[in-house]
């Protein structure tokens, strides 16, 4: 956890060669949510702020389990111009893409983003808000940054007109869902963003978090926000076994998927056991012709951070190696505490070639930028 | 008796139907049973013809398996060469909404348990199913048997009423301890709850693979809560619960334990040590790499050779033929596997076997 990063100096940052990078996770927020209203119709900005977005917990502000820092972020990320961490361009700037030579940055707006509303017409509403809302504040100022296209995902039909609207806008590189769905991710209901993702040729991001109003486990809640945050890795694997066993891989073979902020060293036992165990049962699914493992080898990628720490940390690189190099995406995660630093986080020995992969070209091979 | 020979933690009887367990319940539930019209307590998690439930070559010409002790000894004790085998009778007692309808037959099934299987087989040991609906009832149901030292440990399911961990469940893992009973949790659930953090799955392929799930959930809870901490002899054993999620888990709980132990004063040592010392898992279905030469290199990762008890989840298909032990493993692993450690973990075994 890097509740401040370490303050290093920039010009010594600047001055070593080192490789420009992909961060697939950064969340950007609106200083105040009336940014967003250039974008809104006075109906929904009234409703928004008589009713607020009723996601599926009781809490009128804040989240089930309280964060262990103000808005999950680091302490040093707070602006000085006033609004909440990742608020401030200049200061993304010089926080994180010039210090750390991200040369593409992949936006994840999540607060407010209109992502999970239960009412699914002001979730359209907002969902076009933010992404206009990313288009002028951020991307078209800052070509280094890319916006994710927002979905009111809870509405497959409607988030597949959101994603035809902006598909071949070169803002955007990714579609963004939350994990943590109404109803598992290989459901019908959501195929319609799949195929209009497919179609658009632009990856879904499935980034943890979001509120389905399911137990995360199979007992009901549990008590911390340790198990919550935890728990987003199971959120993640139960997702892509139902993608898998749904035959959302099979319908959309070219689609992209990238588990973000979920964890990797979780992937590979997944792997074997999906594989274990369909082979006994797969009568159940004629509908699929690979095995489980091909398809997340096929279409799935991961996002690092919050990166696993074993000791020694060889044990992740045999982890990795299970899993596949090519198949991760570095994310920082800023301006959350739990930032992972492209200079820090993989304290291991890693070939030029796996490094390049992970803090690169991986990223340029699923986003295409 | 095959003395030294494989201790087996992970077997289930079969209930040929719900007339075996009729005799065992009262004379009220008995003629409850009839009028309500109640039909078999099959679970979900194993449904009847499913190829998982019963391997193809233990199915019988009833489509079951072994219902009896003697049909046990011969598909599941003597090919394996079993000196002992403890029983977890998986009737699905657990999923009833009435807390009363759970005592009574948990009651009946433990007693069926005792009389067809216990009495018949000096090899065979059993869980004490407990009546999860209810603290109070669970607690006196392992009161009432504990005195049998021919129940080994205490079994509930991996997806129940509320998180394991809960200081609500406590008295059930304080009562086993004081008996020198492990608790044991295994695949399956009440399904009280939704089987997955997404909700009701479509396919049971999805529901079997997710039961692992329910265990790193669970696994989490009884850490977090502190069960490890205030009740230092608490053993847990996790049955059918898939192992190798363990390393790739424990280092994310152990991550998110550095940054969250302002919530947490009491888990004072790192998660992976709560594991070592209080938790163990059954070997089957052991989910490994395909390849047996990455099986070094995987247990690697795991840091102990202490934490797998050795299992054949008999009737459920998991392995062909005799194969119970994962390729790859080595032969010093592979005994403390067999014997030492489930000697180590069941204490009643070490009273009762040589």
């Amino acid at each position: 956890m890097n509740v401040e990063v370490l303050n290093r100096s920039g010009a010594a940052a600047q001055a070593s060669s080192r490789l420009m990078i992909a961060d697939g996770d950064i969340h950007p927020r609106p200083a105040k949510a009336s940014d967003l209203y250039p974008w809104l119709s006075k109906q929904w900005q009234e409703v928004f702020e008589a009713f607020g977005g009723r996601a599926r917990h009781g809490w009128e502000k804040g989240t089930p389990y309280p964060k262990m820092q103000p808005m999950a972020s680091r302490r040093d990320a707070w602006p000085k111009t006033g609004g909440g961490p990742a608020s401030d361009l200049e200061m993304l700037r010089e926080q994180l893409l010039d210090l750390h030579n991200v040369e593409v940055g992949i936006m994840n707006p999540l607060s407010p983003s209109g992502q999970g509303f239960q009412n699914i017409d002001m979730s359209i509403a907002f969902t076009r808000a933010v992404n206009e809302w990313q288009v002028a504040a951020w991307a078209a100022p800052e070509p280094r940054l890319k916006a994710s296209i927002v979905v009111p995902y809870e509405d497959g039909v409607a988030a597949a007109k959101e994603i035809r609207h902006w598909a071949g806008n070169k803002h955007f590189a990714q579609i963004l869902m939350l994990s943590r769905t109404n109803e598992p991710l290989g459901m019908r209901r959501y195929w319609p963003i799949y195929e209009a993702a497919q179609e658009a040729g632009i990856p879904v991001g499935i980034h943890a978090f979001g509120y389905g109003g399911t137990p995360i486990t199979s007992s009901g809640w549990g008590s911390y926000y340790c198990e919550e945050m935890v728990g987003h890795a199971v959120c993640a694997q139960a997702g892509l076994t139902s993608m898998i066993m749904e035959g959302v891989f099979e319908r959309f073979p070219n689609l992209k998927v990238i588990s973000i902020e979920a964890g990797v060293a979780w992937a590979p036992a997944l792997m074997w056991r999906l594989d274990a165990q369909w082979k006994k049962l797969k009568a159940e699914t004629p509908h699929l012709k690979l095995l489980p493992s091909e398809y997340l080898r096929r279409q799935v990628w991961w996002t690092t951070q919050p990166i696993e720490e074993p000791e020694p940390r060889e044990k992740l690189t045999d982890m990795i190696d299970f899993l596949g190099w090519d198949k991760l995406i570095f994310a920082t995660d800023y301006p959350h505490w739990d930032f992972d630093d492209p200079q820090y986080a993989f304290p291991m020995k890693i070939s030029e070639d796996n490094k390049r992969k992970l803090f690169r070209e991986n990223a340029r091979l699923v986003y295409g930028c | 008796m095959t003395a030294g020979g494989p201790i087996d933690c992970d077997v289930h009887p079969g209930v040929a139907s719900l007339k075996s367990i009729l005799p065992y319940l009262d004379p009220m539930w008995q003629d409850m049973v009839e009028r309500r019209g109640l039909e078999e307590m099959n679970s979900i998690s194993y449904p009847s013809n499913s190829p998982l439930t019963v391997r193809a070559d233990w199915r019988g010409a009833d489509g079951k398996a072994a219902c009896d002790a003697a049909a046990l000894a011969k598909q599941c004790l003597e090919p394996f060469r079993t000196e002992t085998a403890i029983l977890n009778c998986l009737y699905g007692v657990q999923l009833f909404h009435s807390e009363d309808l759970g005592r009574a037959f948990a009651r009946a099934v433990n007693d069926w348990v005792r009389a067809e299987w216990l009495d018949k087989d000096d090899r065979l040991r059993a869980s004490i199913v407990v009546p999860m609906q209810n603290v109070d009832f669970a607690v006196e149901e392992i009161a009432r048997l504990a005195g049998d030292k021919r129940f080994v440990s205490v079994l509930l399911l991996i997806g129940g009423e509320v998180t394991p961990g809960r200081r609500g469940q406590w008295p059930i893992y304080q009562e086993a301890v004081k008996h020198g009973l492990p608790v044991t949790f295994h695949a399956g659930s009440s399904y009280h709850n939704p089987p997955s953090s997404l909700g009701w799955t479509t396919f049971y392929n999805e529901d079997y693979v997710n039961q692992a799930m329910s265990f790193q959930t669970g696994l989490t809870s009884l850490i977090t809560e502190g069960a490890f901490t205030k009740i230092p002899d608490l053993k847990v054993v996790f049955l059918e619960s898939g192992f190798t999620w363990l390393p790739g888990y424990l280092w994310r709980l152990t991550k998110f334990w550095r940054g969250t132990r302002q919530e947490l004063p009491w888990v004072t040592e790192p998660p992976g040590h709560y594991v070592r010392e209080h938790v163990r898992f059954s070997l089957q279905p052991f989910d490994g790499p395909p390849d047996a030469a990455e099986m070094d290199r995987f247990m690697n990762m795991v840091e102990s050779e202490d934490l797998l008890l050795f299992s054949t989840d008999y009737p459920h298909w998991q392995f062909e033929g005799t194969e119970a032990m994962p390729a790859g493993l080595s032969p010093a692993l592979a005994r403390k596997i067999t014997r030492d450690n489930p000697l180590a973990t069941y204490a009643r075994l070490r009273e009762t076997v040589a």
